[in-house]
Parts: C-alpha cells; structure tokens; sequence
C-alpha cells in the first residue's frame, strides 16, 4: 500500500486514519494498550475504505481512474508478465511513447501486447502526452497486431487515455484515418482479441485499440464516448458540470455491464487498484489467462463471426415493422 | 431516365425540381439578414439571391462557398431522378440512457424531427448513378449536428452489408459537426467500430466505397467510416478532422495556421484523393464507378 497516496477529496477519512496508524506504530514501546489501538484503527480503516468505494458516484469513479498512483500499463507488465519484449517504432514517422507495444509472455504464453502509456513521473508524463497517442501511436500498434496475427499470436491490449492526442501534427499526420484503419483492421485479425480498459477508455483513442474478441474494464475504470468536462462544456456550457455529465453519460464499469457493452468487470481489490496494485495484477493476470485459453478453443473462422456479432448488435433503436405496426426496441 | 444529360448542369437542374427544405441551413437565422428571397452566404458573406443559390446546388454564385445541402438536397444532385428507393426508413433513435442535459433528449429528439422533416441524422437507400445501380447514404449535419447515434449507425451498416450481398458499389456522404452522438454515450462510441466492420467485410468482398466528405465532418465520424473509402473525396474548404479546432487550441495554446483542417489541407497531405466541387459530383462519381466499380 502506497503511504504517500496522493488522495482524493472523498478519501480524506481515509487519510487521516491511515496517519494514525502511521504514528500509533512508531510509538516505543509497543505496549499491550498500543498494539489494541492500532488494531482497532486497522479495522475502522478497512470499514471506511469498504462504505467510501462502494457507494462511489460516477464522477468520483473517474477520479479514481485518473488517480495519479493507479497502476499502468509499465506496472502491469511488471507484475503481470513473465516477459516482455518492447518493438518501439511505426515504422514510418516515430515511437509515439503514449503507446508501447510489444511481445509478452503470460505463464509462459507467447502474446503480443499494445496499451496506452500515461507515465509516472513528470518527465514521462510529458512524453507521453498523458496518454494521449498521435497517429504514430496508432499506427505502431496497427503494426504490431498485424505482425502478431501474421505469426498467430493471440493479442492484448490495455486501454487508459483521456483521448487520441488533439494537436496539429495529429491532425497533419492523420489522426481520424488512423483511428479508423485501426479499427478496421482490427475486426478482421485471425488471432483472439482481449482488450482492457485499466483505467481512463476515453473515445475514440480508446476504441482505436479497443475492437475484440472480449472486452473488459476494471472495476473503477470508465469508458465514455466524450470526457465528463468535455461533455459538460458542451451541452451544459460549463466544465462545473462533469459530475452531471458523468452521470448522464452511465460510463461506470456497472452501467457498461448491463448495457451489454463490455463482457467483463475485472473486480478491483478493496478500496481500488491504486492501494493494492500486486492484488490488482493477480487478478488481471488470472482474467486474462482464462480469457485467453477460452478464446483458443475457438476455430478462427467463428471467432471471426463472433467478433462481427459482437458490435454489430451493438446500438439501441425502435424499429417499426411494416406488417403489424408494432415497434420494437432493438438492445 | 436521365443518363443522356450532360453532367454538371443536369445535376444542377434535376436538383431543382427533387429538392426539399435545402435553402440554407434550417438551423438558426443569420442576423440581420431578411429571410425568403435572401440569404447570406458564410463564405463570403454577402447577401445572395436564394433562388439563383439553389439552382446553384446551395453554392455561393459570387464566391463558389459550398452552403449546407439537406440529405434529400444530396439525393437530387448525386442520383438519377426518381431512383431513389429508401432503405430502413422505419428505424426510429430511442434515449437508452434517458439523457438529460438542460434539456431531455427525448424531447430533443421531437424538436429536432420536426424542424428536420427526418427521423434521425442519415438517409440511406438504393439508386442509379448514370443508370447504374448503387448503395446511397447521407447523413444530414442540420439533424443534432449530424451527429452518429444507433439510427445513424445500424442504418450505415445495414446499407453497407446490403452493398455486399448486392454487390453495388457503396457512396456514402458525410456530413458531421459533432461525430458522436453525445446523448447516446458509448451507443454512439460504438457506431464507429460496427460500421467500419461492415466496411472491413465490404472490402474484402471487393466492394468499392467512394467517401464524400462535405463541411463539417469531424470526430468520430471522421474517425470511422468517412476515413475508410477506397476513393476519398471531399468538396471544397469543408471543415474535416478529428479533434474540433477549439479543443486543440485550448490544449495547445497556439492559433491555428490558416486553413487548417480544411479539404485543401487534407489534400496537402495526403489522406483524401481528389476535391471535388458539387456540381462535378455526380460525373466524378460515375467515373470512378467506370474504373472499378463491380459489374
Ligand atoms: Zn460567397
């Protein structure tokens, strides 16, 4: 657990619990008396921690998915995978560090593995955009997954941007083709296909690695087709309005699930990923390992058709049937 | 049939007699500009005759400005007259997030029907080009921005996985502000990645689309189908792109070059084919079909 979590405004009971932890175990000497304290601390901490993330409304889950400790994509390569093996450029422009992509091995599967890159430090930040990838980026991974499908390597990718990067140069080198071609692409690649939302799905940067064979979002992820602010400013003429926006928008891993938009929710340890990210990667590691060895068993040409399926039923309209006139709704 | 006439000025005539609602944009008046036998042209800004704008195809007769064309406006000028044959006309947007801003969309909906005479922001059926047969879609940028909800997106892809089963060639025309239907959250997300694997299908069959961009389309219009045709058109100084210009400027802090995100600078580098002016449209289009079109 992370001591010098930067916290979040709806985590500030859970801050000062955890300071007087902090100085009941520094005391000398550990009396009987102290030691009773500090477990009792221990237990109003874990019961804060519980009643605070389960009644989180959808603006203050977008927090925690921007959360400035919430592992990345660098952890989870750590901490998930045996192996990996980073192939860094386009091959036409750059390597776009908002998007690594790679081989990887999981329990000694051979897999190749693209997901978005926000950075830890101010300086990686910064190189990175944030997370925010430029055509470059896109165009890596297209690459990448192309090459995967060529050797028949099963593909993962981990999404967590805020959005495809908005700039001149993205837009000179062709941001909306990219984004397109990728997921074009993307739907026909003869290789199973998980995609994970670990923290920030943001639009179509998102979904230009997010076409799949399964898609999961971790428990306090979200996946929007605008940002909350970007919405808000918009329809409501001002940023103050994320909250609302947030919630009108249902981007919650819970709502995503009942709306038949994500297969899975990746269940995220007490109190967030960002307090416990080595439980957080054994459970991602144990999704990804089933999903895969799920998806291995299925002949590639109705894997194909399944994939089709799968978004072609997405869409929520009526429909009025000429001969009866009745309508209905199509979900 | 109107296969004998000659290209441009045909267009143009039949386009008078098929139109419907195409003068100006219906969204809001222009100010101070009186309404019936003027209208102002937003190129250039001068006041224009109305009439002589919508034999002109809804183009600026002193600076060539191409204004707003309805989706019916776009079916005179690109299809024979009479050919059109609506496709899923009976699919209707629902609100499956009951969205709410300052305003329901429900009720937004209604307004929006209304004004528009559609039912939502897409046309799509089957026609002739020059007598032969094609798959035809538009979508209409006065109906919320033509922005891309479910109607939008199951209408596309239907009209693209028709195209494949009939073996047409597919002409889609895009107009689009906003790209995503907000309103419709990650529904209208999910629109790009279905009908651009229907396109995917499409191209494999050996299917030709021909992608006409007009002003605006953006986001994530742009980012999907709009992008994915195998010959790309885009009419004069329409805005195209992904991000708007408002959102890169407030991150990047910087003006904008002139001209910046228009078909010209598409051009410039590389990622659409030819610019095409809307009188020569129709004519471009058939030829293109010539070269590579299925028959
Ligand atoms: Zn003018």
């Amino acid at each position: 657990m992370s001591t010098t979590a930067l916290s979040l405004p709806f985590e500030k009971r859970i801050t000062e619990i955890e300071d007087t932890i902090r100085k009941l175990e520094v005391l000398e000497p550990r009396t009987g008396d102290v030691r009773d304290q500090i477990r009792a601390q221990r237990k109003v901490l874990n019961e804060t921690v519980k009643s605070i993330y389960s009644g989180l409304d959808p603006w203050e889950t977008v927090r925690v998915a921007r959360h400035p400790d919430r592992p990345q994509l660098t952890d989870y390569i750590d901490l998930v995978f045996d192996e990996f093996v980073e192939l860094h450029g386009d091959k036409f422009f750059g390597d776009d560090r908002a998007m690594r992509t790679g081989f990887a091995k999981l329990d000694g599967m051979k897999l190749m593995l693209v997901g978005h890159q926000k950075g830890k430090t101010t300086k990686e930040r910064t190189e990175c955009f944030f997370g925010c990838a430029h055509p470059e980026g896109y165009r890596k991974a297209m690459e990448k997954m192309k090459l995967a499908a060529k050797y028949g390597l099963p593909i993962v990718t981990m999404i967590d941007t805020p959005g495809a990067y908005p700039g001149i140069g993205a837009e000179e080198r062709g941001q909306a083709q990219v984004i397109a071609e990728s997921m074009m692409a993307m739907s026909r690649l003869p290789v199973p296909i998980i995609c994970v939302v670990i923290g920030e799905g943001g639009s179509g940067g998102a979904l230009g690695i997010g076409v799949g064979d399964r898609v999961a979002v971790l428990e306090y992820a979200y996946y929007s087709v605008i940002s909350p602010e970007g919405c808000a400013g918009i329809l409501w003429k001002s940023h103050d309005f994320a909250p609302q926006a947030a919630g009108a928008l249902k981007i919650t891993s819970k709502h995503l699930h009942d709306m038949g938009i994500v297969d899975d929710v990746v269940e995220e340890p007490l109190g967030a990923a960002h307090r416990d990210p080595y439980q957080m990667a054994g459970r991602l590691k144990m999704y990804l390992l089933k999903t895969l060895r799920e998806l291995e068993q299925i002949p590639t040409d109705e894997l194909l058709s399944q994939r089709y399926e799968k978004y072609r039923q997405m869409g929520r309209y009526l429909e009025e049937s000429e001969a009866s006139n009745s309508t209905s709704e199509n979900s | 049939m109107a296969t004998g006439k000659p290209p441009a000025g045909g267009a143009e005539k039949r386009n008078q007699e098929g139109k419907s609602g195409q003068e100006g944009k219906p969204t809001r008046e222009k100010r101070g500009v009186p309404s019936g036998l003027w209208l102002r042209c937003g190129g250039c800004g001068a006041t224009v005759f109305r009439k002589e704008v919508e034999q002109r195809l809804s183009t600026c007769p002193d600076c060539d400005f191409h204004m707003y064309l309805s989706a019916a406006g776009r079916i005179a000028a690109v299809l024979d007259d009479g050919t059109f044959e609506e496709w899923d006309g009976n699919l209707s947007p629902t609100d499956p997030l009951e969205f709410e801003d300052k305003k329901k969309y429900r009720e937004r909906l209604i307004a929006e029907q209304k004004r528009t005479g559609l039912r939502d922001a897409v046309m799509s059926g089957s026609g002739m080009i020059r007598a032969r047969r094609v798959a035809f879609g538009v979508t209409d940028s006065a109906f919320i921005m033509g922005s891309m909800g479910s109607v939008v997106g199951e209408r596309l892809t239907r009209l693209v996985e028709r195209a494949t089963e009939q073996k047409l060639p597919l002409i889609i025309v895009s107009g689009s502000g906003g790209g995503a239907r907000m309103h419709e959250g990650i529904f209208s997300l999910m629109q790009m990645a279905k009908v651009s694997a229907a396109l995917a299908r499409y191209s494999e069959a050996g299917g030709l689309f021909i992608s006409v961009l007009t002003n605006p389309t953006m986001g994530g219009v742009a980012a999907s189908f709009a992008s994915l045709g195998n010959v790309i058109f885009a009419e004069p100084k329409a805005l195209i792109g992904f991000a708007g210009p408002r959102t890169i400027k407030a991150t990047i802090r910087i003006e904008l070059p002139e001209g910046f995100q228009t078909s010209e600078f598409l051009l410039e580098h590389g990622y659409i084919d030819r610019i095409v002016r809307r009188a020569e449209l129709k004519s471009e289009i058939a030829r293109v079909i010539d070269y590579c079109g299925w028959s």
